[in-house]
């Protein structure tokens, strides 16, 4: 958008702080997440035990990956009680706030890929390879495949995600090499690369968020003004087109992709206050279609 | 997901189309749709070698370097590597902090526990926690005698270095092993070089050594002398054929397998009349010159020389065929 930075208009209009409310509140809670687990190892106060694959809180809650369980449980191996029932917590939990939560509020590369996208916007690298969207889905079915004809977890042997969250707890060693990779690759080779074309497990939490009701809802859709501030802070944008510019061809306002990771970022950056978190179910054609407009916008 | 299920379905018809006449007219076939499939198969193609390089990648990942000892209760490596989710927790909740997951950078399976015995040994608790604390049972459940666990097998590696093979009274790793006296004996055997002595040899037993590694960490030569390596690397197997006579004889309460079935000498099949020097047949009339009972045509011995030859002998021929008779077992 020429020399204007997205998000200026909401700054100006809503002050710095509302306009950086959803991006706050996730980096507190990535951090946040980051530091319950640090607290054990580094301070010896043990609330929680762990990792991102496997975790007990307070001795009692546990909590694992359902993705990474899915993989054990394919090469024929039968887990214990305990990572069963954590599994079971975190899926109930993603199914009903939205799968790729997991990635945004969450996941520890998240921060790194968020800071190649502003960096890239930033010094204005322009190009990108250009990968589908949907190869992650494939990646993701090719991690299933490997565990259950070979026998191991094989995509954990290179994982980033849980490598530099596992690293970050447990000694880091050459972790930090794949973060930077990530990183550089992000910033010079694709847009958005890792989390939006390639990374399994938000292709994993994807699929499990997909009918979940918690959603972020284009409610004043009326009020866009065409900025396209949202689509550029969007690390997903893809999924903001139909929910926002759909009303003439009977979509509802809520965004339904099930890649939207409902970070909220489009929220912070409107200035109009066009987008909201809701719940899917309020999703009827004409919800935030133009009031002065007649009614009958969506027939089709 | 739902887009890309209809994409699916479209490659297919696609290809279909391709196969079913290439040599027709492609006039229907649009610029969109061949990018669609070109790049259909560029997308599997990147994807199919990712993965070929992650099993390739698997694969190496079984072969764990050997002085990186799994904790107890962990399957072999293949099971292990697909049931471990590499949470950490049997780190976490081992007392001696003798645990630790392996780094991208290392030869064993990232994210994966393991100790080095020379370092830090299992200290083999009763309650063994870092079993209880696994969630996905790589580290077996069933396991609760700390003493059944196989973290590995020790083995006196080098007899050249091993101080009491060199006949001196160290005995380190004999005294700290948990299971003394049965995983790990001193064996007598006189000492050849002084003519007067003793030697005390460690012997390492299979079926008690737990692979616990506290002999490797205490031994006191500069490098370890007696090291814990993964088991199927150093055990040996004798075959299922195999018996041993005296075990035999002791299980059957002092009969001997042999005693039973008698001795079977084959036939020679030696020209006739010919003979070799120092041959000995015990089923043969024919004796060397020389031996005890040459003499005696009538006498066939049915122990070899200078084994029981007191009361061997005076065995009946049975049946003359070709001149060669299957001795009947000496009643002893």
């Amino acid at each position: 958008m020429n020399s204007r930075r997205a998000g200026a208009e909401a700054v100006s209009e809503k002050g710095w702080l509302a306009a950086h409310r959803w991006l706050l509140a996730r980096r507190f809670c990535q951090l946040a997440i980051l530091a319950l687990f640090l607290l054990g190892p580094l301070a010896g106060i043990w609330i929680v035990k762990g990792n991102l694959a496997y975790s007990l809180s307070l001795d009692t809650l546990p909590l694992t990956d359902p993705y990474v369980l899915l993989q054990s449980l394919l090469t024929g191996h039968r887990p214990e009680r305990l990572g069963l029932i954590g599994a079971a917590i975190v899926l109930v939990f993603y199914l009903v706030v939205g799968g790729r939560v997991y990635c945004s509020w969450v996941c520890p590369l998240n921060p790194v890929t968020d800071l190649a996208g502003w960096l890239r916007d930033r010094l204005g690298i322009r190009g990108s390879a250009h990968v589908a969207r949907a190869t992650r889905y494939w990646i993701l079915a090719m991690t299933l495949l490997l565990a259950a004809l070979g026998g191991g977890i094989a995509w954990e042997l290179v994982n980033p995600v849980s490598m530099l969250q596992r690293g970050l707890i447990f000694g880091l060693g050459a972790a930090w090499m794949l973060t930077l990779a990530v990183f550089v690759f992000d910033l010079f080779v694709m847009s958005r690369g890792w989390c939006g074309h390639l990374c399994p497990v938000g292709a994993f939490y994807s699929l499990l968020g997909r009918w979940s009701p918690l959603r972020v809802t284009a409610a004043k859709r009326a009020a866009c003004n065409d900025c396209m501030d949202c689509f550029e802070v969007c690390p997903e944008p893809q999924v903001i087109r139909p929910a926002l510019k759909g009303a003439g061809q009977g979509i509802g306002p809520v965004i339904l992709a099930a890649n939207c990771t409902n970070c909220g970022r489009c929220i912070d950056v409107c200035s109009k206050d066009v987008f909201a978190f809701g719940l899917r179910f309020n999703n009827h054609p004409d919800d935030g279609a133009q009031p002065a407009a007649p009614s009958p916008t969506a027939t089709t | 997901m739902h887009r890309y299920r209809i994409a699916m379905s479209r490659t297919s018809d696609q290809s279909r189309q391709r196969g079913a006449g290439t040599s027709g007219s492609s006039g229907t076939r649009s610029p969109a749709r061949r990018q669609f499939v070109f790049d259909t198969a560029r997308l599997l193609c990147g994807v199919g070698i990712l993965g070929l390089g992650l099993a390739g990648y698997q694969r190496n990942a079984l072969a764990r370097p050997p002085l990186a000892i799994r904790p107890p209760g962990a399957g072999d490596e293949e099971d292990f590597l697909g049931a471990c989710i590499r949470c950490g927790m049997c780190v976490r909740d081992c007392p001696y902090g003798i645990l630790a997951l392996a780094k991208p950078e290392s030869p064993v399976a990232t994210g994966t526990p393991h100790f080095t015995a020379r370092s830090g040994p299992c200290e083999m608790c009763e309650d063994i926690p870092c079993v209880r604390a696994c969630p996905t049972g790589a580290l077996d459940h069933s396991l609760t005698d700390i003493n059944q666990s196989r973290m590995g097998l020790a083995i006196l590696s080098d007899q050249e270095t091993c101080l009491n093979f060199l006949g001196l009274r160290c005995d380190v790793c004999y005294r700290v092993c948990p299971v003394i006296d049965k995983a790990i004996t001193l064996e007598l055997r006189p000492n050849t070089r002084t003519g007067r002595h003793t030697m005390f040899i460690p012997t390492v037993h299979s079926e008690h050594c737990t692979g616990c590694g506290k002999c490797e960490n205490a031994c006191v030569t500069e490098e370890a002398s007696i090291r814990v390596l993964p088991a199927p690397l150093i055990k040996g197997s004798l075959g299922e054929h195999y018996r041993l006579g005296w075990e035999e004889k002791r299980k059957a309460g002092g009969h001997s397998l042999v005693e039973e079935r008698g001795i079977v000498d084959l036939p020679d099949r030696l020209p006739e009349g010919m003979r070799l020097e120092g041959h000995f047949d015990p089923g043969s009339e024919r004796l060397p010159a020389g031996m005890p009972g040459s003499g005696d045509a009538q006498r066939v011995p049915s122990l070899p020389p200078g084994l029981g030859a007191a009361n061997g002998g005076a065995t009946a021929a049975a049946g003359g065929a070709g001149g060669k008779a299957l001795p009947a077992e000496a009643g002893r």
